[in-house]
């Protein structure tokens, strides 16, 4: 069980920014240092993945081909499955960013008595996984009004939409709710059937568990303990203009909250949380399938010394007319 | 191969928008200055504690709602004071702009309570003929 690991190292995580925001020498650390030092390893990390991805060679084609290849006239072609042109793979990438069409594949195998083995759609994990990446998105994009000053519009019409049922006050935001559910369906799901639990490791459960600390310690904050709002903006907007505050009205809970944000961003680029920019990277994916259309060489080729049959047949000419061979070349 | 200009083309592109808030700031010459509010006309101390009502006057005002909608009770005793639960007759019997005093708060943290949805800034009352007929224009707001 890789569970309790998880579990205990976040709890602990909490407890140490919880104890960073009550101990008076400490505020400053962890209010500024703290996050701007994690902001510095997630942007350098992300860009170090990337460069290296980028330096990567990629010789040949290796899509995974979904569907039909462009092939005779009468076949039908599957564009989006398996693109032959840079515009096909933009569409295939777009619904994979975007709606993560390969989850949409998933299926599960079960055992039944016979024996008799039953695969069968399974669709839960690609809707748990899309309501949370597009909370995620729309959570990151609402926190803006923390950082930016004055609030731009577009943030403003986010949570106005966000918002929209207008269900206490504050307002009650669907995608809070929505990325908690999302999240602990993720868990459960990893808890509950004994095969993904076996292939589970400690940096699946680490990874959700962080995330549903952050999420719970920002909607116990706006919903139920309340913080000073101002003090919290003061602080958000002292990081990113570089001229870090810490505001003595600052509660502790919003410590914990960006503390496990400043530990998510540092461990983001080093762990299987750098799938953001590695969707766009993968070859199986991002290639069009033009394998058989075009030639693809090797752009590193050794290159070979090679003996053709006209130069041979040059070198041995005396000997073939010699011994009355046919020739190439009279 | 090819594609490297592309990867550090989305590269620039990633690192440009999520540091875009730093620019913005830059440009609107943002400062970690909290906003000044109206410093309240009367009174020495608020009703509870400063730090309570920085954080918590939303649960306030939503309970002095649900009591005086739901339940017809107008006063409620705090301490040894008894106030009337109204927005506009109680809180901005002090803290009297709601643009100096709520607004400020709220644009910055880019909150738009509902509560200015039926109640009515008291200053626009006090205003002129031509204010109190453009609330009572259709499609305006209802004054009572």
């Amino acid at each position: 069980m890789h569970v309790l690991p998880a579990l205990i190292t976040v709890l602990l995580l909490v407890a140490a920014g919880y104890a960073a925001g009550r101990i008076e020498a400490l505020r400053f650390f962890f209010g500024a240092v703290v996050p701007l030092a994690a902001v510095a390893v997630f942007l350098g990390g992300i860009a170090w993945r990337v460069l290296r991805w980028a330096a990567s060679p990629v010789p040949f084609r290796i899509p995974t081909t979904c569907g039909q290849q462009r092939s005779l006239p009468w076949l039908k072609h599957a564009r989006l499955d398996n693109p032959a042109t840079g515009w096909g793979v933009l569409g295939r990438m777009a619904l994979e960013v975007l709606l993560f069409r390969s989850l949409f594949r998933n299926t599960k195998a079960e055992l039944h008595a016979g024996p008799k083995l039953v695969y069968s759609e399974e669709k839960w994990l690609w809707l748990a996984a899309l309501a949370f990446h597009w909370s995620f998105l729309i959570v990151f994009l609402r926190h803006l009004r923390f950082f930016m000053e004055p609030v731009p519009a577009f943030v403003l019409a986010l949570q106005n939409l966000d918002g929209f049922f207008q269900i206490g006050a504050p307002v009650l935001y669907w995608s809070g709710v929505i990325i908690l559910v999302a999240l602990l369906y993720l868990l459960a799901r990893r808890l509950w059937d004994p095969q993904i639990r076996y292939v589970s490791l400690f940096t699946d459960y680490f990874a959700l568990m962080l995330l549903l600390g952050l999420v719970s310690s920002g909607l116990l904050m706006r919903y139920f303990t309340k913080v000073d709002i101002v003090a919290v903006k003061q602080l958000a907007v002292g990081l990113i203009t570089l001229s870090p505050v810490v505001p003595a009205a600052v509660s502790p809970l919003v410590f914990v909250h960006l503390f496990l944000l400043s530990v998510l961003l540092a461990y983001f680029p080093f762990s299987k949380l750098v799938h953001m920019p590695g969707v766009f990277l993968s070859p199986t994916r991002n290639l069009a399938n033009n394998n058989r259309a075009r030639r693809h060489v090797n752009p590193w080729n050794y290159p070979v010394k090679v003996h053709t049959y006209e130069e041979w047949e040059e070198e041995f000419r005396d000997k073939i007319v010699a011994a009355g061979l046919p020739l190439d070349k009279e | 191969m090819r594609d490297r200009p592309w990867i550090l083309l989305g590269l620039v592109a990633f690192l440009g928008l999520i540091t875009f808030p730093i620019w913005y700031n830059q440009a609107a010459g943002t400062t970690s200055a909290a906003p000044e509010l109206q410093k309240a006309v009367k009174g020495d101390t608020c009703i509870y504690p400063t730090d309570y009502m920085r954080a918590s006057h939303m649960d306030v005002l939503m309970r002095w709602r649900d009591e005086v909608v739901r339940n017809d009770k107008r006063l409620v005793k705090i301490g040894d004071k008894t106030y009337n639960m109204s927005l506009t007759s109680t809180c901005m019997d002090c803290h009297t702009s709601k643009a100096d005093f709520c607004d400020k708060c709220h644009n910055y943290a880019g909150v738009k309570p509902y509560c200015w949805d039926c109640h009515v800034d008291p200053a626009l009352l006090k205003g002129g003929a031509g204010e109190r007929a453009a609330l009572r224009a259709p499609g305006g707001q209802h004054v009572d």
